[in-house]
């Protein structure tokens, strides 16, 4: 089984994440790069399904120079080979051009299954996966905390309010994680060592047959017109026990529209 | 400056150490208990075969890659810290150096992966220091089988669920007045082979150190580790570069005393300052920075000089002394800058108070690095 799991670089979430003044994207430079968290689960599944079913894990991540360092973590961790879409005209791209990069890169390396965190900490649209497997015509299986593949049938259990949904699907498909699904390994050093000698393809857009006009910031479909910074947290409301502190936390929950 | 490879590794386990380890380690602490799921799965990133080569299920790295483990373990805990050390360094490194290709194949994938754990027995009841001169355990051929009888004192990972073998240091004969002295092989389980119940340790809680009795337990005459009668040189080695290795586990403690400390200073006032306003505390948490920056740097030379094949026995002695000396230092310190909380065992500090004194006694104590040191000077009686 040829599997593509996709992993993006983002900031940090221990340091603080802010904004450019100049173009109002993301500063990437401002904090430490790490792997987007879910997606060292989606790695993980891959892994799992390879050691299961055989075949081979590429990585793709789209990102600059530096998210190279997110793609040795994921080859650490034991994907085959990765494919890096690196170039400064995909810069800004917004949710929608992110996906026909990937899907256009995804078109041209080949794949059984594609695997995606089912959001990411930095933009947390999670509608990646869904505008992928548009893209790409396939089915979508999302939001998974189970995956099952049995020759080219995949079914998975989607994650609910109340519980879970079996969906059940044919390969080729589109498949996004939830935390839920397993505990990703830790790289060994065998593996850091290995994924030093892991083939890495760097594409710019060109080579993947990505037309510029529909990325960057330019072509975003939205726009950051203006931003501030989180106003300081509030004093907290205080509620003095005399005898009805329970109905008066009840209150203030249900206030907040918790119960 | 180090190597990408290590640089990851050191990251890998410092992620490892801060998710996995630091959640749930105070509680085994506190119940004496041995962490069986962190060490599965330090088994599972392949910690145990760090310097394992590959053929043996290792990971083909170096003692370099393991004493980068042992520090960034320690900065959250010395048990789990121990643990690893003492199987590897101890267990394993032995029976890679000195043993049979048979002895190899049958024990090291086992204990690269850190499913079963080794341990090494060599301190007896009647002294750790002197040896031979202490040592009273005997092994005689008898019939194709050594007859070992004897007792040991304070042997790390002897006693766990997933123990597997002890290397015992036994007297088997004479070379005229001197004892002549050989490692023995002794797997666990076997008849005539007890381990007694854990000691009450003063720190290191959460790891397994016991006392073991030999009585008249025999194994096959292949078990005997190298040639017969090196015992004691083999040993030597083996300590020596188990210095090297405990100076990287003292400067893990050491730095994490520096790690808490400056946490803690900018959260706690008192004269309406946080307490890192005042020059006292800054000086001491300066104090602990330069005492394990050097530590490092002696541990970092020692395992080079190791490496690279050159003779390294002062510089591994003297990177144990100091490194020992800033654990133990830096971890007074910094319970002192915590106040009573310090003095409590649900913070790190309380624990690193007392994990840290056994580092200047075990694996050769720091009067022992002295008389090394000396004795590379051509100081000597
Ligand atoms: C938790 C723990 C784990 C351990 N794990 C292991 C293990 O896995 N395997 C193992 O074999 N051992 C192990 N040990 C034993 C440890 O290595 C010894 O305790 C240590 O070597 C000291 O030996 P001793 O306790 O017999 O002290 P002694 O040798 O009795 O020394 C007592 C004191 O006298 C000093 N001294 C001795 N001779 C001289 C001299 N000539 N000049 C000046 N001072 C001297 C010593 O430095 C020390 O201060 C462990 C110990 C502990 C506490």
């Amino acid at each position: 089984m040829n599997i593509v799991v996709c992993v993006k670089q983002v900031p940090d979430t221990a340091t603080e994440r802010k904004l450019r003044s100049d173009d109002k994207t993301l500063d990437r430079d401002a904090a430490d790069g790490v792997v987007n968290e879910l997606d060292e689960y989606a790695v993980e599944e891959a892994l799992r399904l390879k050691e299961a079913h055989g075949g081979e894990v590429t990585v793709l991540s789209m990102g600059p120079a530096k998210a190279t360092e997110t793609i040795r973590k994921a080859l650490a961790m034991g994907a085959d080979k990765a494919v890096h879409l690196s170039d400064d005209a995909l810069r800004g791209s917004d949710a929608l051009s992110t996906s026909y990069a990937l899907a256009e890169t995804l078109k041209k390396i080949g794949f059984d299954l594609v695997i995606l965190g089912s959001e990411s900490t930095d933009a947390r649209t999670g509608v990646l996966a869904a505008m992928l497997a548009e893209r790409l015509g396939t089915p979508q299986l999302t939001l998974a905390n189970k995956v099952e593949v049995d020759g080219s049938a995949i079914a998975i259990q989607r994650v609910t309010d109340y519980g879970y949904d079996k969906v059940e699907a044919s390969l080729p498909a589109v498949v996004s994680v939830v935390e839920k699904i397993n505990e990703p390994r830790y790289p060994s050093f065998k593996g850091i060592m290995a994924a030093k000698k892991k083939p890495v393809e760097t594409l710019a857009i060109g080579d993947a047959e990505i037309s510029a006009d529909q990325v960057g910031l330019a072509s975003a479909w939205s726009e950051v017109v203006d931003f501030a910074a989180a106003p300081p947290r509030a004093a907290g409301t205080v509620v003095k026990d005399e005898g009805d502190g329970g109905v008066k936390a009840a209150e203030f929950l249900a206030s907040k529209k918790f119960v | 400056m180090l190597g990408d490879e290590y640089i990851e590794l050191r990251k890998t386990v410092e992620a490892f150490a801060r998710e996995v380890v630091a959640p749930v380690i105070g509680d085994y602490y506190e119940r004496c208990e041995f962490p069986y799921d962190i060490v599965r799965k330090m088994g599972a990133m392949g910690l145990f075969g760090l310097p394992v080569p590959e053929e043996y299920g290792g990971m083909g790295g170096d003692y370099f890659a393991l004493c980068l483990a042992l520090e960034e373990l320690a900065r959250v805990d010395s048990s789990v810290a121990i643990t690893l050390e003492a199987a590897v360094s101890l267990g394993a490194m032995p029976i890679l150096r000195f043993g049979t290709a048979e002895q190899k194949e049958h024990w090291l994938p086992k204990l690269a992966s850190g499913e079963m754990l080794g341990a090494f027995g060599l301190t007896e009841p009647g002294g750790g220091t002197d040896v031979p001169g202490g040592m009273r355990t005997t092994a005689v051929l008898d019939g194709g089988e050594w007859v070992i009888d004897g007792t040991k004192a304070f042997i790390t990972n002897s006693g766990t669920d997933i123990t597997g073998v002890v290397g015992v240091a036994a007297i088997t004969g004479r070379n005229g007045a001197k004892p002549e002295i050989s490692t023995i092989l002794v797997p666990s389980g076997t008849p005539g082979f007890t381990v007694s119940k854990k000691y009450s340790k003063v720190g290191w809680s959460a790891s397994d150190t016991r006392e073991l009795s030999f009585s008249g337990c025999r194994v096959p005459e292949e078990n005997l580790l190298g040639e017969r009668g090196r015992g004691y040189a083999q040993f030597l080695q083996t300590l020596d570069e188990g210095r090297v290795a405990i100076a990287a586990l003292s400067v893990g403690l050491a730095q994490g005393c520096v790690d808490e400390s400056v946490r803690y200073v900018g959260e706690r006032t008192a004269f309406g300052n946080a307490i890192g306003r005042y020059q006292a505390i800054q000086f001491k948490i300066a104090d602990m920075e330069a005492r394990v920056h050097t530590a490092r740097l002696a541990y970092y030379h020692a395992a080079e000089r190791m490496l690279a094949g050159l003779p390294f026995k002062k510089e591994a002695a003297i990177a144990k002394l100091v490194s020992s000396n800033a654990a133990m230092d830096n971890a007074r310190d910094a319970t002192q800058i915590f106040g009573g909380y310090g003095f409590m065992n649900e913070f790190p500090v309380g624990r690193f108070y007392r994990d840290a004194k056994i580092l200047e006694i075990g694996e050769g104590t720091s009067e022992v690095q002295r008389m090394l040191i000396a004795r590379e000077l051509g100081l000597g009686a």
